[in-house]
């Protein structure tokens, strides 16, 4: 029997603020254990929380850039657990009423697009840690790190749309981009800020009913995601064919083996007792803060392709390289506003740019070459102040010093010489010197032109202008001038 | 008049003029303390040093000129308000040892003003309870009879004032904590309208329920707490922008041509003699002050003890799972393995009465139980409240009694927590309702008990109501009745 994988996907983003979700502490990641705390995100008798407006702000951003409709009014409730890394015994979250609902996601696969309704995007506090072993000054055990308590995550739930772990993968790579390109969160997904937890179930092909699922926990990175998947679908399907029957439980994957294993099962699940957190007041959102917000989006990838395609005429290939990121993005449009041609400027961020990020291991943020001092290089060029071979020179030593470009053509000569009478001087030298290439050309072998061009730039130690120069050659050796 | 007796007023205008230091008060309230607390147990916590130390700084503030009414005026707080290095315990054995590393909002302000806290009063344990029976610290004994229960949860608070061991404290309500202690030891009460006072540092019980408020010997000095402590909290998102008035202005107000309204429902069979006789006297009492009396009724009143154990407790379940023995508190030392540390750490750190509430609260929120039980409560809850709000076109304010019997006897309803719950019955719909309300003395019983009058206001109505109880205090002598201890 053929079998049909149905898996829904819910993704844990860690935002980007300066402090947690309902107290003042700071979010920063790797300090001293329990440093970053107070009564609030301790859970101390008597601590309340008070809701962070950035949060809202935040969620409000992703519900937008994925179509959801903004709850003007919306609640926090409890979700009752007990775990040492729980300091309340509960964690503040949504549940019936969720900032956002119903949108969705256009996935790409093979050239085929599909759409992924997405459910509901909520937020809510994160636990802390255990630390286990020798710790100091506790000796041999477990400790409790709350430093990461209470801070803000967004749970983006997916509707049960994607049919495989490509779709899974692709969906949440588009995601991934997404909530990056917003500004509200790192991505960075060795550290937990983006993290995805997988339902998956399988039906016979053609079922309209929906097998039994298996939450997978925790799966870390879009390459363990797709192992996650497959290994549970190949699971499930095995299990129901040999006569089995899939039961619903949570999953963790090991990424070693990578198997998934019992971590509970149904009965053993959580009762979580969710109900509305009476220390909260509902959340009222008006529309204006939600057009506001919505006019302050940044363009988002996709958007910002089809711009570059049709508009400006890059090709597919260039406008996805330029919008991989929203700082690489960034920059290009900050060169065409300097006035740089959209061609040129996509080649030398591409080239160039990139190449000497890559060398330093430098984000586009700090490349030292800035949108204006590329553009003034790009100028240089297009006035045929200097030709692309000294631009490439030029480059360098922006690179190097940061000095402007012109000041750098200047103080080293490099300014492209035009000047028909001191490239003549060179042209006449050169034929008299080689006055056997002469003869070949006159002789009608005129790729010998070549030679010529080659040894009047090297003369002009690469400034003369190469259409000067081509013109007075074509002239001199045909005896014209 | 022994200088433990006086009011906030009384006491201050001697500090302010200097006949008397806030060391020499400060010194006697300790001292009467100290003669005292072997038959009340009001105390949980005394702090005498810390309290001479604050008040030899309010003796220097007041010789800067820079104090006002409320600096150098001892003052106890329930062991439910969190106090910076001074020992919290909630009257529960799982924070027999918790030092609170901040203080409550309200404690913040009161200092700020320089008052003197001389110690940490008894309490039911996380205020749950009619009677201060359910401490872990002992029970607290009526000054008016020390067979007698004082009431609960805010027992230590009232008996204290009975007492004569602090001129004034504070409590918390979350079903009627105040009101109904300050009705059996015959002094002020005052719960205000959810919302009013900060919650900040306070021990969570029922965080949709639970309002701080003073319990005094007289509606000024209750007046002037309530002004001290009342405004919005940022720390607190349930505290209320709202401005807070000078409530001691508007005091000599009077009550001619004011509304009260008489609910029905709160009149029945099953009401004490001498509560009813009480009642009957305070009408009077109002009519012939000029004020109007109505009939209203209150109809889903018969509901209320009922969806406030489903309300209460399921909070409750829920702010007690942080006494889990992991960061503070009591943690049970021989345990194996994670399970059997929070199981045990919880079964030795909590009394039955809490063990009880969480249980029912935990029911009250499961899976398949949570329509049927907390949602159904809460609906109730809203009927409550609007009944209230209907009865409020009418009137300006609504008369009842507080409790339905005076002080009962130690032990009398330990054993029948259902009785303990029905003596709530008249001051819970005002914390469903989210509106005040105050006890004033109205009255004795015969064997020579005190009972209270309850007043209940419009939501942020205090100083309709705090008026209205003036005008009742400046009309009777109840209130300079002292127990005999």
């Amino acid at each position: 029997m053929n079998y049909q994988p149905v898996i829904g996907l819910e993704v844990h983003v860690q935002l980007l603020t300066n402090t947690k979700i309902f107290c003042g502490c700071p979010t920063t990641f790797g300090s001293e254990p329990n440093s970053q705390s107070c009564p609030v995100c301790l859970g101390l008798p008597g601590a309340l929380p008070v809701l962070n407006r950035k949060v809202v702000e935040y969620a409000i951003r992703a519900g937008l850039a994925t179509g959801c409709e903004i709850s003007p009014r919306s609640i926090f409730a409890r979700k009752n657990y007990f775990y040492p890394d729980l300091p309340k015994g509960y964690q503040i979250s949504q549940y019936e009423l969720p900032i956002c609902v119903g949108g969705h996601l256009d996935i790409e696969l093979e050239g085929m697009v599909k759409r992924i309704g997405i459910t509901r995007i909520h937020m809510e506090e994160d636990a802390g840690k255990l630390v286990h072993g020798d710790l100091p000054g506790l000796g041999d055990g477990s400790g409790v790190d709350l430093n990461r308590a209470c801070t803000p995550l967004l749970e983006i739930v997916s509707e049960p749309d994607l049919r495989s772990a490509d779709e899974a993968v692709a969906y949440l790579k588009k995601l991934h981009q997404i909530v990056v390109y917003l500004g509200i969160t790192d991505g960075n997904m060795e550290e937990g800020s983006f993290r995805c937890d997988a339902n998956v179930s399988v039906m016979p092909v053609g079922s309209e009913t929906l097998g039994t699922r298996a939450e997978i926990k925790n799966v870390n990175s879009f390459k363990f995601v797709k192992q996650a998947i497959e290994y549970e679908i190949e699971r499930q399907i095995d299990l129901i064919e040999d006569g089995g029957k899939v039961v619903q439980e949570t999953r963790l994957f090991n990424p070693d083996s990578g198997v998934t294993r019992s971590m509970r099962s149904k009965e053993e699940a959580h009762d979580y007792r969710y109900f509305p957190d009476p220390d909260l007041v509902p959340l009222v959102i008006s529309d204006d803060w939600v057009e506001e917000t919505r006019r302050s989006l940044p363009e988002l990838p996709e958007a910002r392709r089809i711009r570059y395609t049709s508009e400006l005429g890059l090709s597919t290939q260039d406008a996805e390289v330029l919008t991989s990121s929203r700082e690489l993005a960034d920059y290009f449009d900050a060169c065409l506003s300097l006035g740089c041609h959209p061609k040129s400027a996509a080649n030398w961020i591409m080239g160039e740019v990139t190449r000497g990020l890559n060398d330093k291991g430098l984000a586009i943020a700090s490349c030292p070459v800035t949108p204006r001092l590329l553009a003034g290089l790009l100028g240089l060029m297009d006035k045929g102040t200097i030709s692309g071979k000294i631009a490439k020179t030029v480059f360098d030593e922006i690179w190097q010093s940061g000095k402007e470009p012109a000041q750098i053509v200047e103080e080293k000569g490099l300014l492209q010489v035009s000047d028909t009478g001191a490239l003549e001087k060179i042209v006449d030298e050169i034929m008299a010197a080689n006055w056997g290439q002469v003869e070949e050309f006159r002789g009608g072998k005129e790729k010998v032109l070549g030679f010529f061009v080659g040894q009047a730039m090297k003369a002009s130690k690469g400034k003369g202008n190469p259409a000067v120069l081509n013109e007075l050659l074509l002239k001199k050796l045909k005896g014209e001038g | 008049m022994e200088i433990f007796e006086l009011t906030i007023h009384e006491l201050s205008d001697k500090l302010q003029r200097r006949e008397l230091s806030s060391v020499e008060a400060t010194q006697t309230m300790l001292a009467r303390i100290e003669a005292t607390e072997s038959r009340v147990n009001a105390f949980i916590t005394v702090t005498p040093e810390a309290a001479l130390s604050a008040a030899t700084a309010a003796d220097q503030r007041i010789a800067a000129g820079k104090g006002d009414m409320l600096t150098g005026i001892p003052l106890a707080l329930k062991d439910i308000f969190l106090t910076e290095g001074i020992r919290t315990t909630c009257g529960s054995r799982i924070l027999e040892n918790f030092i609170p590393p901040y203080s409550a909002t309200s404690w913040e302000k009161l200092k700020e003003r320089g008052m003197v806290l001389v110690g940490k009063l008894n309490q039911d344990e996380f205020a749950m309870g009619s009677s201060t029976e359910s401490s872990a610290y002992g029970v607290t004994r009526n000054p008016w009879d020390l067979e007698c229960i004082p009431g609960g949860s805010s027992g230590g608070s009232a008996a204290a004032m009975a007492a004569r061991q602090a001129t004034a404290t504070l409590g918390t309500d979350t079903g009627g904590s105040i009101r109904q202690p300050a009705s059996h030891c015959g002094c002020v009460g005052l719960k205000p309208t959810y919302g009013r006072v900060s919650r900040y540092g306070v021990i969570a019980y029922a965080s949709s329920l639970d309002q701080v408020g003073p319990v005094t010997r007289d509606v000024r000095d209750c007046a002037l707490m309530l002004g001290a402590i009342a405004g919005h909290d940022p720390k607190d998102s349930t505290s209320v922008d709202l401005p807070v008035p000078d409530y001691t202005a508007a005091l000599p107000g009077g009550v001619k041509g004011l509304k009260i309204g008489l609910p029905k429902e709160y009149f029945i069979e099953g009401l004490d003699s001498d509560v009813r006789k009480t009642m009957d006297e305070a009408v009077a009492t109002y009519l012939s002050l000029g004020a109007e009396i109505v009939d209203v009724s209150l109809p889903h009143t018969d509901y209320a003890v009922a969806c406030y154990y489903l309300i209460a407790t399921a909070e409750a379940s829920s702010n007690l799972a942080r006494y889990d023995g992991v960061r503070f508190g009591h943690r049970n030392r021989d345990a194996r393995g994670l399970l059997e540390m929070y199981c045990k750490s919880r079964a030795e750190g909590f009394g039955d009465e809490v063990k009880r509430r969480i249980m029912l609260g935990t029911y009250a929120l499961s899976s398949g139980y949570y329509d049927a039980y907390y949602l159904k409560a809460q609906k109730v809850r809203t009927l409550i409240r609007n009944d209230f709000l209907t009865a409020f076109e009418k009137v300006d304010l609504i008369l009842a009694p507080v409790a339905p019997t005076p002080a009962f006897k130690i032990g009398e309803k330990v054993n029948d927590p259902l009785q303990m719950y029905l003596s709530d019955i008249f001051t819970i719909p005002v914390n469903l309702a989210g509106t005040c309300g105050i006890s004033v003395p109205a009255g004795f019983s015969a064997t020579g008990l005190p009972i209270g009058l309850q007043l209940i206001g419009r939501p942020f109505g205090e100083e309709a109501i705090l008026n209205a109880a003036y005008a009742f205090e400046q009309a009777t002598e109840w209130h300079q009745r002292k127990a005999q201890i």
